[in-house]
């Protein structure tokens, strides 16, 4: 009988290991795409920094160990086994998870998706992290509050075909209006492969010796165009800035190639998710044309589709990047 | 006379002793504790409808376990399994956007499983390669496949009636796929223990050169045990699609180390030779009980990893500790 008994005390163990969640008045269940990501245990340190403020909340961070929908389907069915009261998603697949989040809404769950979005019939609302406009109005920001008196700026893009990179220097051009002092001299494109990019950084310092900035949108190029500029010994010449992220881009901004640059910031996101599913538990409603408080980030008013940006991407410079460079 | 005083016993022990210390009973007796347990631990566990859904957990993964089952005890494995789920999940998928039915893609989901089957089953009975090799290659390959067709992209738009396989219900909290589930469980339990083909695969476990000089063809029953296989990871994948709606290459991906365990979990030997479908079976309800308890109690995935791995393991060396203990 030994056998049964050693096994038993150890799934005993197993399960009393387990049991160290108590309930709370509301709880908030947090499914990312994939356990062991740092932007994901960065938006659940948000999701926690949201429930020390609202009080009555646990958060119930989960996540399957491989980014398949059928992991976080899993998820989700216990999480409505439990009877949770809201569900924060990133998705991994964002039709798979309808139906079983649409079981969840019938049992008057709340789900709020974020970062990588739910198809509509499976959430009540998505927070996305920015939008087109704020990206394109950030990029031009960050090379001109380092050019007061003006001057040149060239932009290194992915791939000419790429949608995203696309609409935002479309809306960068938008507000060109407001930067009369600067002009954009060319926009050449790196098609995301860091060779290609640092060629293209190293032609457009050739062509403009006078150049100031380049901005690049993208997380390949921002780095290639740091390293050329840093090459060819103009730091503190041509400030690289545009989008990356932190645990790529700290050499650059230690060596002063990138004086800053900016991307979403993950504890931002899962704050304002855990919020604006708060929101809707205490009795918000989801619809378009709404407008939902998430505490300290202000508010959001939904689109057609019950879509809203959170804000405009976080600036990361010598001041924060070491306390960011560590978490994605 | 003389010769009745001694008494020459047919076997060692009674039937009722050998079943009760049977490898299957051992695991019943899991399968019951965990479920008390569990009852304790969490207040939602015990609920029809909870429980209905946590079947999810396992069914796809045993119907697929009891093909691999066989498998085993042939001394062959299949470790493309999960792959074939991919590869014929991106057939329909791509079958549902030209606008098939349900029925054509119910074949395509079966055709490509018997495909890959007879693929594999070629390559290891054909040229006698170890399957071990050969799946691990099929593995990369099926799903490689998958990836080409399907980049970071995704399949959607199957038709209304395809849902009925992974989302529909028979009749109350018994789904559809707990009745292939039960189906196929009865089928391969038959197949292995009371055909001759069952017996052949035995043999072919214990001893491939004694069973080819009993007139037994071992390369065909290998084969067909291949293509049993393919066309089980081709039931899972119709049922896994049709209860995501969708596919993606990174679909059931890892799945083939699960239905391992679970085949090794049910006292099925590793090395081939010995196994019951009914342990396997009480094994598939071990893994779905042991994960859904841990989700009701959110413990992590990756801790949920390491308690199976334990479990597998402690189940494996304790019997064997055990024996050498009394020994």
């Amino acid at each position: 009988m030994s056998i049964f008994r050693t096994m038993m005390t150890g799934v005993a163990a197993a399960a009393m290991f387990a049991g160290g969640a108590q309930a709370a008045d509301v709880r908030i269940a947090m499914v990312v795409k994939a356990l062991g990501n740092g932007f994901f245990e960065a938006a659940g340190k948000g999701a926690e920094e949201a429930a020390a403020e609202l009080g009555d909340v646990e958060i119930i961070y989960v996540g399957p160990t491989a980014p398949t929908a059928e992991g976080q389907i899993e998820m989700i069915n216990s999480l409505i086994a439990q009877q949770v009261d809201g569900i924060v998603i990133s998705a991994n697949d964002q039709d798979a998870l309808v139906p079983a989040l649409k079981k969840a809404m019938q049992r008057g769950i709340k789900v709020v998706s974020f970062d990588s979005g739910v198809a509509k019939d499976g959430r009540n609302l998505h927070l996305a992290p920015s939008s087109d406009a704020l990206i394109g109005q950030t990029i031009i920001k960050l090379a001109a509050d380092h050019l007061p008196d003006g001057g040149k700026v060239a932009v290194l893009s992915g791939t000419s075909t790429a949608t995203n990179q696309n609409s935002w220097i479309a809306e960068m051009n938008k507000v060109m209006g407001d930067y009369p002092n600067i002009e954009v001299v060319a926009t050449v494109y790196g098609d995301d492969l860091s060779d290609k990019s640092y060629r293209e950084a190293q032609g457009l310092m050739q062509s403009y010796p006078d150049l100031d900035a380049i901005i690049a949108p993208t997380s390949v190029g921002v780095v290639a165009a740091a390293q050329a500029v840093a090459d060819a010994g103009k730091i503190g010449e041509i400030n690289v800035t545009g989008l990356g992220l932190p645990s790529e881009m700290a050499g650059a901004i230690d060596s002063g190639a990138s004086k800053s640059f900016a991307i979403w910031n993950p504890i931002d996101l899962g704050y304002s998710a855990t919020m604006l599913v708060h929101e809707l538990i205490e009795g918000a409603e989801a619809a378009p044309g709404a407008e939902i408080q998430m505490g300290r980030m202000g508010a959001i008013t939904l689109d057609d589709n019950n879509e809203a940006a959170m804000s405009e991407p976080f600036t990361y410079d010598a001041s924060n990047i070491d306390e960011f460079k560590s978490v994605f | 006379m003389s010769i009745s005083e001694r008494h020459i016993p047919d076997r060692l022990k009674s039937p009722l002793e050998t079943r009760l210390k049977s490898w299957e009973s051992l695991l019943l007796l899991v399968a019951v504790a965990i479920f008390v347990l569990n009852s304790f631990a969490s207040p939602y566990f015990l609920n029809a409808w909870n429980l209905s859904d946590a079947t999810f957990n396992f069914t796809e993964k045993a119907m697929i376990a009891f093909a691999m089952a066989l498998l085993i005890v042939s001394g062959e494995i299949d470790l493309s399994v999960a792959a074939i789920i991919a590869l014929a999940s991106t057939a329909m998928g791509a079958a549902a956007q030209v606008g098939m039915g349900p029925v054509p893609l119910t074949l395509i989901g079966l055709g490509v499983g018997l495909a890959c089957g007879a693929f594999n089953g070629a390559l290891v009975t054909g040229l006698g390669l170890p399957s071990i090799v050969v799946t691990i290659g099929t593995m990369s390959l099926f799903r490689g496949i998958s990836y080409i067709v399907l980049g970071d992209g995704a399949y959607g738009g199957y038709p209304a009636g395809f849902a009925v396989f992974g989302q529909g219900y028979v009749w109350w909290v018994i789904t559809w796929e707990m009745v292939f589930f039960t189906v196929l469980a009865v089928g391969f339990g038959v197949l292995l223990h009371k055909t001759n083909f069952g017996r052949a695969v035995y043999a072919i476990g214990n001893n491939p050169t004694a069973a080819m000089f009993s007139g037994i063809r071992v390369g065909r029953v290998k084969f067909i045990l291949f293509l049993l296989t393919g066309l089980m990871s081709g039931v899972a994948a119709i049922c896994l699609t049709s209860r995501l709606g969708s596919t993606r290459p990174s679909i059931a991906f890892g799945m083939e180390l699960e239905v391992v365990t679970m085949v090794v979990l049910g006292g099925v030997s590793i090395l081939g030779g010995s196994g019951t479908i009914p342990g396997v079976v009480i094994a598939a309800f071990v893994m779905g009980l042991v994960t859904f308890g841990l989700g009701l109690l959110n413990v992590p995935g990756i801790v949920m990893s390491i308690l199976i791995g334990c479990l597998l393991i402690g189940v494996i060396a304790l019997p064997r500790l055990w024996s050498k203990w009394r020994a």
